[in-house]
């Protein structure tokens, strides 16, 4: 691992900006983890409701800094096969019937152990690249405790140990990023290897300006009530809260139903967009005396 | 107080520790490597920019996310925005114009009006920390003089109930309204309930300020002790007020998730019994009598049924509620759960808690719908019992676990410890969950320790503690 790579970015605005100038409109807590993950070199946990932007936080930092992106998608039942590599048996198989009869086996044996015969996975692709790479390691939460223990190696000195290969350190060190939406805890150790950072829902303005990035077609006034509607069925005891991604959805169906004030009908007539549980959906619309 | 006199002497560093040290009194654990990041972040960023020291320590301090509200109160009252009464944009009128005579009220409530009608947040913070100084030093018209010699005293009562920004509301709104077309009902919700949020956070900035310009004099750790909020999951139940409360109704969720899915990793591992070796030679045929995968005798979990008797009367309510909802919400959990609660009579309220149902003012309808009171309205455990093995005690068998909820404080009355021993032998399991402090048990008409003697009881002052107790319970 080489101890003094060059840093991804040079300040905490210049963090701002250059996501701004991928789509990523990025709050203060959100640049300043990203910019000291990248200075201490640590994994940073992102954590907080669904549709927040977790995952779209890693696309905008691999894109901002033209980093690849390597994704790990995290589910139950994932295992050292999927997460870091396997060995090619199908292939190993046709190389020993090939070589049959010409070779000596410990010749046989230390070929089809090599390189030829990896097939990487994620995590050791990530660490194998050569060119400035974002690791995405998506819902964490919902791979098992097991699979924690193996991320430890991984994220805290950026090796993996393959025992027939030795140990490969990373030549260049990641960007690591792991989302979590804490179905379940993490573990202390895991948690205590990362930067930590609560991503919830945007303030007023920075929602504001997303949405206008996102659907730049809608008027302004419309978003204004959009976004402050939005924000009052959050302080509702509801289900499932609107996210910002229903924000925004909820923009693009109000362009395309060509409604250009937000009255009691189009709310009435939109409000599932928005709210997916019936329940929370006859909850608003009493609360908001709709009905 | 030790380390922060220690700490002191080592400038930044120090002081970093020093708060450390102040979070971890409030129950949240910081590791020594986490300080040495937090020094880290420290060194790296500009510490001009306090916003981004903030979500910076953060970062590196926190590892979960209802650990924020303790932290920034920690943190402001560490890392202080100002000074004294700092330097504002927003003046506060006397009377008379002079610079230091009273305040005048009225003229500061139409300052406050429109700062609320437009949501500036930077101006209302600057207006609390205005009208904190001044109302400390001055005083309001009208509520004596008070001199240039005396001493300040900072309090959010005073400012608030001088200030009384609630009573606000109908006017703003007025306001708001004049001049425009009527907007939609919806529309005229909305901006009800956002100036109603304005105002909350208002109150919270002069909460603040107060908190700081205290600290000023009687010393940072004196308020430290008494003035930051707790982490939602140690509160206790008992003295929990009622913003507490709806918080605590919010975190229901997520802990029964959590709780869920440690039951689930603990039956995955139960799952792997002993080898099953017919089973395996069987599978073995396939790969030539090698016995590739072994085949495990699977273990099967009953799921026990749930039976809560629970107290409701006033003085558990927030205790009973909370685990009541939290049961409800581990439904899955067990194949058949009865709620019945009592005051001095019981009464079957299991429909009130059934699947779907919403759980919002559930606790007003148990107190409603259900029969509970006999006689006056205090709780009787000893009748209440009679009655409920009198009519119920059938739903109790070698199966359910019984789960009592109370302070078994029993206004004197006779406990009859016989029926509840009778319960407990017909029950698999009996457990008794008290939200006070286990020194009181047993004190004035607490009948706990007669009672603890037929059936485990535990210490629940908080969900914490309530949490950890439920994942002991849970079949596994």
């Amino acid at each position: 691992m080489s101890g003094n790579q060059p840093p991804l970015f040079g300040s905490v605005s210049d963090v701002a900006d250059r996501l701004a100038g991928v789509g990523y409109l990025a709050s203060t807590a959100v640049a300043t983890t990203v910019y000291l993950a990248d200075r201490l070199g640590k994994p940073l946990l992102v954590e907080g409701p669904a549709g927040v932007g977790k995952t779209e936080l890693a696309k905008a930092v691999a894109e901002a800094t033209g980093a690849g992106l390597v994704r790990l998608q995290c589910y139950e039942g994932i295992d050292e096969a999927r997460a870091l590599y396997e060995w090619n048996h199908a292939k190993q198989l046709l190389r020993i019937t090939a070589g049959q009869g010409a070779e000596s086996w410990d010749e046989t044996r230390d070929d089809v152990f090599s390189e030829e015969f990896l097939l990487p996975r994620p995590l050791l692709a990530a660490i194998r690249r050569t060119d400035p790479t974002v690791l995405l390691v998506d819902e964490v939460d919902k791979a098992d405790v097991e699979v924690e223990g193996l991320l430890l190696e991984v994220l805290s000195d950026f090796q993996v140990t393959v025992p027939e290969l030795g140990t490969i350190s990373a030549s260049r060190r990641p960007f690591v990023l792991l989302t979590s939406n804490s179905t379940r805890e993490l573990s202390e150790a895991l948690k205590r290897r990362c930067l930590f950072l609560h991503l919830d829902f945007p303030d007023a303005e920075l929602e504001r300006r997303i949405l206008l990035t996102r659907v730049p077609e809608l008027a302004e006034s419309l978003v204004d009530a959009l976004v402050r509607t939005v924000r009052v069925l959050r302080t509702l005891e509801l289900r499932k809260w609107p996210s910002v991604a229903e924000t925004i959805d909820w923009g693009r169906t109000l362009l395309a139903l060509g409604l250009d004030t937000l009255d009691d009908d189009a709310v009435r007539t939109t409000l599932g967009v928005v709210l997916k549980h019936q329940s929370d959906a006859v909850k608003a619309a009493a609360e908001l005396g709709l009905n | 107080m030790q380390t922060s006199v220690d700490a002191a002497g080592y400038g930044l560093p120090g002081h970093l520790v020093a708060f450390v040290g102040a979070l971890r009194r409030h129950g949240i654990a910081v590791g020594p490597g986490e300080t040495v990041d937090a020094g880290h972040v420290l060194s790296a960023l500009d510490l001009v920019r306090r916003d981004q020291l903030r979500e910076g320590l953060a970062a590196a301090l926190l590892r979960r996310s209802g650990q924020r509200q303790s932290f920034d109160t920690l943190f402001d009252l560490y890392f202080p925005a100002a000074i004294g009464a700092g330097t504002g944009e927003v003046d506060v009128p006397r009377l008379n114009d002079t610079a230091h005579g009273p305040v005048d009220i009225d003229a500061l409530r139409d300052v406050l009006a429109d700062l609320l009608r437009y949501g500036d947040t930077a101006a209302l913070a600057d207006l609390a920390r205005a009208a904190v100084d001044a109302l400390g030093r001055s005083g309001a018209a009208g509520t004596g003089i008070r001199g240039d010699g005396g001493q300040p005293s900072w309090s959010a009562y005073q400012a608030l109930r001088v200030l009384s920004p609630d009573t606000l509301l109908a006017r703003i709104l007025d306001q708001l309204r004049a001049g425009r077309p009527p907007p939609g009902r919806l529309a005229d919700e909305v901006q009800r309930r956002e100036v109603r949020a304005r105002i909350a956070a208002f109150r919270t900035m002069v909460d603040d300020e107060v908190r700081r310009r205290s600290a000023e004099i009687r010393g940072r750790d004196q308020v430290e002790r008494h003035a930051v909020p707790r982490q939602v999951e140690h509160v206790e139940f008992l003295t929990a007020h009622a913003e507490q409360l709806a918080e605590l109704r919010r975190i229901v969720h997520p802990l029964a998730r959590r709780l869920a899915s440690r039951l689930a990793v603990r039956r995955r591992h139960a799952k792997r019994g002993a080898i099953d070796m017919r089973r395996t030679l069987r599978r073995s045929m396939s790969t030539g009598g090698v016995p590739m995968r072994p085949s495990y005798r699977t273990r099967r979990h009953g799921r026990p049924e749930l039976v809560v008797l629970c107290d409701v009367s006033g003085s558990v309510a927030g205790f009973s509620h909370f685990t009541l909802l939290l049961v409800q919400a581990l439904r899955e959990q067990f194949s058949r759960v009865r709620v019945f609660a009592f005051v001095d009579r019981a009464d079957e309220v299991t429909r009130l808690f059934a699947p779907g149902v919403p759980t919002a003012g559930v606790m007003t309808r148990v107190l409603r719908e259900a029969d509970l009171v006999a006689f006056d309205g205090h709780s009787d455990y000893g009748n209440a019992m009679a009655g409920f093995a009198e009519r119920w005690g059938s739903a109790v068998g070698p199966r359910s676990s019984l789960l009592v909820l109370g302070d078994a404080r029993t206004n004197y009355r006779d406990p009859k410890p016989a029926v509840l021993r009778g319960l407990v032998a017909q029950a698999r399991h009996a457990h008794w969950l008290n939200p006070e402090p286990r020194r009181q048990w047993g004190s004035g008409d607490s009948a706990a320790l007669r009672y603890a003697e037929l059936m485990p009881m535990h210490e629940c002052r908080t969900a914490a503690q309530l949490a950890e107790v439920i994942a002991g319970l849970l079949p596994a």
